[in-house]
């Protein structure tokens, strides 16, 4: 039993950084029909930018995760935004190309980073209690998995408050529907589409920050592998809806754990996990080919 | 004009059989004299993926197929002939004919359930098998894969002809080989009637379906033959360099889409261009990052100039920009742009 | 005063994919009247409004409004210059209710005008916080008539606004079009001839994409044979 919550607060865990990265990713798609490759390089860049303020900042440890956490969205919004303006808009009317130059940045950043900061992992300083474990029906819980699910449960808050209650959110949604009519309204649509960027780009870092404090370190590699089952997740969950994302991040989180301890158990293998996410994710495709069609931001 | 189409290839065929026996130099672009093993075993790397960027090519740039998986039929060429020459000493025939059969029997049955789905989402299934298979790859099953060293290849049941640094120049040729039918292979099918309506669904799949045909099983093939040809560049990379798990993994799948869309979607020689010169590329640039004038430079140069995947990612964002057709379509351009000058002298 | 044409297009190419759909549309809607874009179907009626607005790409020709070049701009500063556009399909957003749609068609600076808008469809004030998905389709045109009139627009383009509705409210859309042509220039594709006699004064006929006929609407819908000839259908009274 205490296994068995173990797991489930971990798959939390992991759906829950899983969702912050699907959510801009979704939004993206939703709304411009851009598959953002380049998005794992905001993970990577965000953690990094967080992990090098710590090192620039002497103070306790909670005060340095705050502000690494802070600078850490600052920067992957900044560039978002940059990503967008100088070389998504210019494409306009081309989606291939612009496909096309999110997979030539994700490369290209990845590089970057892994020359600036090297290969090795660089480790997060953090305060005890983060690392300490509380006692939840039996089990030990590591207390970061609370830091890691509380986040995304305000993102999600968060998201849905700004989809419903703002003028920008109205516009996401509608453009989500029809982009082409939201200008024929007289709407400058190019401006939530950088607003959309930064917005993921600032998310993806909140998870690339979140990932370092779930492994306790960060490494060039983080981006790519959290990426992937973003895509997994945006696919499960339908494009440009925060709310499926939620679901089939959670779902995908939990799969994750439940198969790699269960399944490893008997089949004397660790990739278990991983392989029955993506069995996941061939199944619902084939099962509900148009399940994602939808494309309705709630 | 029949006779034009086939001279050109064959001229370059017989050019690039006839390198290993020039004792040229080309300081800078290329580490030792042509006829050195150290420059055949980089030229021979950059026709295999000259032959595997075309196999691709088959795939996203004939049928419109964008897939995200096609490194592991790659892998798949490259891990089952070592696993079944190292780990179960099999000889070098049964080898080859279980990676033929395998190399069929995969792509029909992942292609089978992908295709089932488009656009982005076939780029995802597609995705996510390829996931799977690094997956496996990394985690070692029964210690079949070797994990993360991967696997030390077993020479003896090979040909004396294709091991050791002496017989690079074998190599070379078999890559050349490769290249070489890899393009025969694509011409033939491309030119084919399914060829036809490959191209027809890339232009628009809608129009096909009213035309009465099933876009299904001809993406079906394009799928097997495109995974077939590249499991055959796997096994010359295997000879060639060995076994590593990184040609298990995405960022290689997409290194491939680099490779087909700076030499030119759609085209055959573009694809093969592109393949060869994004290979030379990145080995030459990483030689030329660990040389000492470079590690001088000021960090700030210094750090992107030492990462090939910078450079190349940033060039590949330039050929998206500013030349959309990729190097392919570079001569025809130029031609545009000189008889538009001459057009324009010619009215004033 | 001779004020310059509410709109007026001069030359203008759009090519779709391989298809040079319109090869040199000019027409010019008067200040204040109603202008009917008439022709058969797949003459490049739609793809004329779309190309005004920005929202296919043109390959020549230039777009005045009120006197001043707009071929230029981007779609959204053509529309906040004062042109309200109620596209073929409806195109409301279905996933937002009815308020929401309207609440986006509001511009900066600009008054909403809701009361008109609920006097002219005072079904759309019953349904304000029904998704627009689930509206019927005579209630979705209301909708999308509604949000091109909320702001104080100058020009009007209307493409088919009485597509598929059944008479009763082919007859209260003709209201509302006669309604907003005292407030507005208005543009409008139509296929419902006893529509077009309602309520426009000229009439631009377009074959094969370009324009093939000019002038009153009154002149050209008197003249069956023309009628017959240009647009290949009977006279407005056959229907």
């Amino acid at each position: 039993m205490s296994t068995f919550v173990l797991l489930t607060v971990t798959g939390l865990g992991l759906g829950a950084m899983y969702f912050l990265v699907a959510s801009g990713l979704s939004l993206i798609y939703g709304l411009m029909g851009v598959l953002n490759f380049a998005h794992g390089a905001f993970i990577t860049l965000g953690a990094y930018a967080a992990w090098w303020s710590t090192t620039k900042v002497a103070a306790s440890y909670e005060v340095e995760l705050a502000l690494a956490t802070a600078f850490g969205l600052a920067a992957g919004a900044a560039l978002g935004a940059l990503v967008e303006l100088v070389f998504i808009r210019p494409l306009y009317r081309r989606p291939v190309e612009q496909v096309l130059v999110t997979v030539g940045l994700a490369l290209a950043l990845g590089a970057l980073v892994f020359g600036v900061f090297g290969a090795d992992p660089k480790l997060f300083e953090l305060p005890d209690w983060v690392v300490d474990t509380t006692s939840v029906l039996g089990a030990s819980i590591p207390n970061d998995r609370f830091l890691e699910i509380g986040a995304a449960a305000l993102v999600l808050g968060g998201l849905v408050a700004l989809l419903r209650l703002t003028r920008i959110g109205l516009v996401i949604r509608a453009g989500v529907e029809n982009r082409a009519m939201v200008q024929a309204l007289g709407i400058d649509v190019g401006r939530a589409f950088t607003f959309v960027f930064a917005l993921g780009g600032a998310l993806a870092a909140l998870a690339g920050v979140l990932s370092g404090v779930y492994y306790g370190s960060v490494d060039p590699a983080r981006g790519t592998s959290l990426l992937i089952f973003a895509f997994i997740v945006v696919v499960i969950g339908g494009f440009g809806s925060i709310g499926g994302s939620a679901v089939a991040a959670v779902s995908v989180g939990l799969v994750q754990q439940y198969a790699n301890y269960y399944a490893a158990d008997w089949l004397d293998w660790s990739g278990a996990g991983d392989v029955a996410v993506m069995l996941l994710l061939a199944g619902v495709l084939l099962l509900r080919p148009e399940g994602f069609a939808p494309k309705v931001a709630h | 004009m029949r006779l034009r189409a086939y001279l050109l290839p064959l001229a370059l065929l017989g050019l690039l059989a006839a390198l290993p026996l020039l004792p040229l130099d080309a300081p800078r672009l290329l580490p030792g004299p042509l006829d050195s093993p150290g420059t055949l075993q980089l030229l021979a790397l950059c026709l295999a993926f000259a032959g595997v960027a075309l196999s691709y090519d088959l795939l996203f740039g004939f049928t419109g197929l964008l897939s995200f998986g096609h490194a592991l039929y790659f892998a798949l060429g490259v891990y089952l002939p070592a696993i079944a020459l190292t780990r179960w000493g099999w000889g070098l025939p049964a080898a080859l004919a279980l990676l033929a059969a395998v190399a069929l029997a995969v792509p029909l049955a992942l292609g089978a359930v992908s295709l089932r789905v488009r656009g982005i989402a076939f780029a995802m299934v597609t995705l996510a098998f390829a996931q799977a298979g690094n997956v496996i790859v990394q985690t070692n099953p029964g210690g079949l894969t070797g994990g993360e060293e991967g696997i030390v290849l077993e020479v003896d049941p090979l040909p004396d002809a294709l091991v050791g640094v002496v017989n690079t120049r074998n190599l070379y040729w078999l890559a050349l080989a490769y290249a070489a039918a890899v393009f025969l292979v694509a011409r033939v099918a491309v030119g084919s009637s399914a060829g036809h309506v490959w191209r027809a669904i890339r232009e628009n799949e809608r129009r096909v379906e009213v035309l009465g045909l099933r876009p299904y099983p001809y993406k079906l093939l394009a799928f097997v033959l495109a995974g077939f040809l590249a499991a055959w560049g796997g096994f010359v990379w295997l000879l060639l360099v060995g076994v590593t798990p990184e040609v298990t993994t995405a960022t290689f799948t997409l290194t491939l889409l680099v490779m087909v869309v700076l030499g030119g979607a759609g085209t055959r020689f573009g694809a093969l261009l592109g393949g060869f010169l994004y290979t030379l590329l990145d080995y030459r640039l990483r030689a030329l990052s660990g040389e000492e004038r470079i590690h001088e430079l000021p960090d700030v140069v210094r750090v992107p100039l030492s990462e090939p995947l910078f450079l190349l990612g940033a060039l590949f964002v330039a050929v998206v920009f500013f030349v959309p057709g990729g190097l392919a379509s570079v001569p025809a351009r130029a031609r545009l742009l000189l008889r538009r000058r001459a057009a324009g002298e010619a009215a004033s | 005063m001779t004020a310059a044409p509410a709109l007026a297009v001069s030359g203008l190419h759009v090519h779709l994919g391989e298809s040079h759909v319109l090869q040199g549309v000019s027409l010019a809607a008067a200040q204040g009247r109603v202008t009917a874009l008439l022709g058969r179907n797949g003459v490049g009626k739609t793809t004329t409004l779309r190309a005004l607005l920005g929202l296919v790409p043109r390959t020549r020709g230039t777009v005045e409004i009120a006197g001043e070049d707009v071929t230029r701009l981007p779609t959204h500063q053509i529309v906040r210059r004062g042109v309200g556009y109620v596209p073929e399909d409806r195109d409301v957003f279905a996933g937002l209710t009815v308020e929401e749609n309207l609440r986006l068609a509001e511009r900066r600076g600009g008054r909403a005008r809701y009361e008109l808008v609920y006097d002219l469809f005072p079904e759309l004030e019953k349904r304000r916080s029904q998704k627009a998905g689930t509206l019927s389709g005579g209630q979705q045109q209301m909708l999308a008539i509604g949000r091109a009139l909320l702001n104080e627009n100058e020009l009007l383009l209307v493409d088919e606004p009485t597509k598929g509705l059944a008479p009763l409210l082919v007859s209260e859309v003709a209201a509302a079009l006669e309604r907003a042509a005292g407030m507005a220039t208005i543009l409008l594709v139509e296929q419902n001839l006893g529509v077009v006699q309602r309520v426009a004064q000229d009439v631009v006929v377009l074959d094969g994409g370009r324009v093939v006929h000019e002038g009153p609407a009154r002149e050209l819908l008197g003249d069956r044979e023309r009628v017959h000839e240009l647009l290949g259908v009977h006279g407005a009274r056959r229907r």
